[in-house]
């Protein structure tokens, strides 16, 4: 089987000091990867290397795109690559204000997905988000309010279904549940746990939260400094943690 | 008509301020709806009187041309006086209210609704050229959105309209895209006057001068108003025949006509109400 995203030798610096190093690993359809580490081990360095939201200072992003097969989005053209973004890539911020539009409507906010691919139907776009709206658990009376006035893990919804109408094939999601109450968050990890399985998404999910990792991820990587230390199932890496760090990690959750 | 004062350069600008001009209007004629930046000066006048216009204006005319303003369809305003006034004095050019006598024709808010023909020029006056800026307003990703053809915020805007009002409720500066290409801001027109944005015979410029943007329709460029399948573009006006010339097609203004409240709808292009009345049209107020 070919992967959908196949990462090879990522490295980005800023000035000398390091983001991430030589990372590779392989991501094939249907598989959530979670990236965890401390803060400051290069995660979101590492994603947002992954998403085309930075450019890496060596190696190669090999997605597997829908018309052309394996492309390698470091050097394909901006065009090209922002169209990915668009279609079958989704970023989910920690930040819900960094993913949507909070002058907008809700209802605008999950149509500007469908309106950048070409939807000209008002009725139609309106019924999408209305129906997805419904599936991030958000009242379909809700559609025409701004986000302004909806609660942190509404927004976080709404970015979610703003970020899957257009049924991307691979989300990358940064700290999605961080900032948010503890019972919210929950809310938010069971909904999201049932979109990977329903619409058989990949996803690569970056969080310091190992509950997060435990309930979405297949395969874990633990990073460090910059670099990969242990990769493997997630539920191996968990329970029986080779690298020193990882096991130091387990440990400090375990204790809380 | 008074004569040029030889204290400036023929309409006012420097020579070389207008070659930079007119090269960006070359630009933006060759690019049709693309802004094109330039060097905006000062003008002996404030930003919201139409200093875009007026630079735009100070490039293309010659001593030969004759000269039209308008503000709001009427060529009366203290702004499309004192806009005429200042050309006469520095270009010592002819000034007309007649449309169809005009070769060059300043406008504010309205296109005129006597069809213009080659040869002539109707330069706008934008205050904020670029269309995108309501939902996106850093510089650096709307012009990156142009450049990449990535309008889907237009209609996000549109959509936001509809959800809110029922309807398209812009009814000002609504946006169009030229050639399948460029979206483009109309500059502040009443959405009536879009459809003679596209085809049109003459040549269309639009200056912004505190933005420093200058665009451009060649004659005969194809211009499509935005839309949704479902809410189809409709260049309306209010539902009524001009007051004093009884034109059914004309846009219009309504104004009050006594302390009682009383009203009338009356054409806002004032050259082409004041044509028709001439030739016997007669509207139901007419004295
Ligand atoms: N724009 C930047 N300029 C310089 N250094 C940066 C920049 N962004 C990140 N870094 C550095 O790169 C390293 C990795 O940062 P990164 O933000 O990727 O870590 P992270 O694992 O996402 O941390 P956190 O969990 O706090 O979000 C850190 O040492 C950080 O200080
Ligand atoms: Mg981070
Ligand atoms: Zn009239």
């Amino acid at each position: 089987m070919t992967p959908l995203l196949s990462v090879q030798g990522i490295t980005k610096r800023y000035g000398h000091h390091i983001g991430c190093a030589d990372v590779s690993f392989d991501l094939y359809p249907g598989e959530v990867m979670g990236i965890v580490g401390e803060s400051g081990s290069g995660k979101s360095t590492l994603l947002n290397c992954l998403a085309g939201h930075m450019t890496p200072d060596a190696g190669q992003v090999v997605f597997d795109t829908r018309a052309d097969g394996p492309r390698d989005t470091v050097t394909m053209s901006e065009p090209a690559r922002r169209m990915l973004g668009r279609t079958d890539w989704a970023f989910v911020h920690q930040n819900a204000r960094d993913g949507l539009r909070m002058g907008v409507s809700a209802g605008g906010n999950v149509g500007e997905r469908l309106m950048a691919v070409g939807a000209r139907n008002y009725g139609d776009i309106r019924a999408q988000a209305t129906d997805w709206l419904g599936r991030v658990e958000i009242d379909a009376t809700r559609v025409d309010d701004r986000p302004t006035t909806f609660s942190g893990g509404m927004q976080q919804r709404l970015q979610i279904a703003r970020n899957l109408v257009t049924g991307p094939r691979l989300v990358f999601m940064d700290e999605p549940t961080g900032g948010l109450d503890v019972s919210v968050q929950a809310r938010l990890l069971d909904l999201l746990r049932g979109l990977v399985r329903d619409m058989g998404l990949s996803a690569i999910i970056v969080t310091h939260d190992l509950a997060v990792v435990r309930l979405l991820a297949d395969r874990l990587m633990v990073m460090k400094s910059g670099h990969v230390v242990e990769a493997g199932l997630t539920d191996q890496v968990l329970d029986d943690p080779q690298h020193a760090y990882s096991q130091l990690l387990v440990s400090s959750v375990l204790q809380v | 008509m008074t004569m040029q004062n030889d204290a400036y350069n023929f309409a006012y600008l420097d020579e070389q301020t207008k070659r930079m001009i007119r090269r960006a209007i070359l630009k933006g004629l060759a690019i049709p709806g693309y802004q094109v930046p330039f060097a905006s000066r000062e003008m002996p006048m404030p930003y919201g009187w139409g200093t875009g216009g007026v630079q735009v204006s100070a490039a293309v005319l010659t001593p030969e041309d004759t000269f039209k303003v308008i503000d709001q369809g009427a060529d009366d305003t203290t702004n499309a006086v004192s806009i005429r006034t200042f050309f006469e004095r520095t270009a010592g050019v002819a000034t007309t209210t007649t449309t169809r006598n005009a070769t060059v024709i300043q406008t504010r808010h309205r296109i005129p609704e006597e069809p213009l023909t080659e040869g002539q020029i109707l330069v706008y006056q934008v205050p904020i050229p670029e269309p995108l800026r309501f939902l996106e307003p850093r510089e650096s990703e709307t012009r990156k959105m142009h450049s990449l053809e990535e309008y889907g915020l237009m209609h996000v805007k549109l959509y936001e309209d509809i959800a809110r009002h029922g309807h398209i409720a812009t009814s000002y500066a609504y946006p169009v895209k030229v050639e399948g290409r460029y979206v483009m801001d109309p500059s502040p027109i009443p959405k009536f006057d879009n459809p003679k944005l596209g085809n049109m015979a003459a040549i269309q410029l639009f200056g912004a001068g505190r933005e420093q943007r200058i665009y451009a329709l060649p004659p005969y460029t194809q211009v499509v108003s935005l839309d949704f399948e479902d809410h189809p573009f409709v260049a309306s006006k209010a539902d009524h025949p001009c007051g004093m010339c009884g034109a059914e097609d004309s846009y219009l203004d309504e104004v009050i006509i006594d302390d009682a409240g009383g009203r009338m709808f009356v054409c806002s292009d004032t050259d082409y109400c004041e044509g028709r009345q001439t030739a016997g049209h007669k509207g139901k107020d007419a004295a």
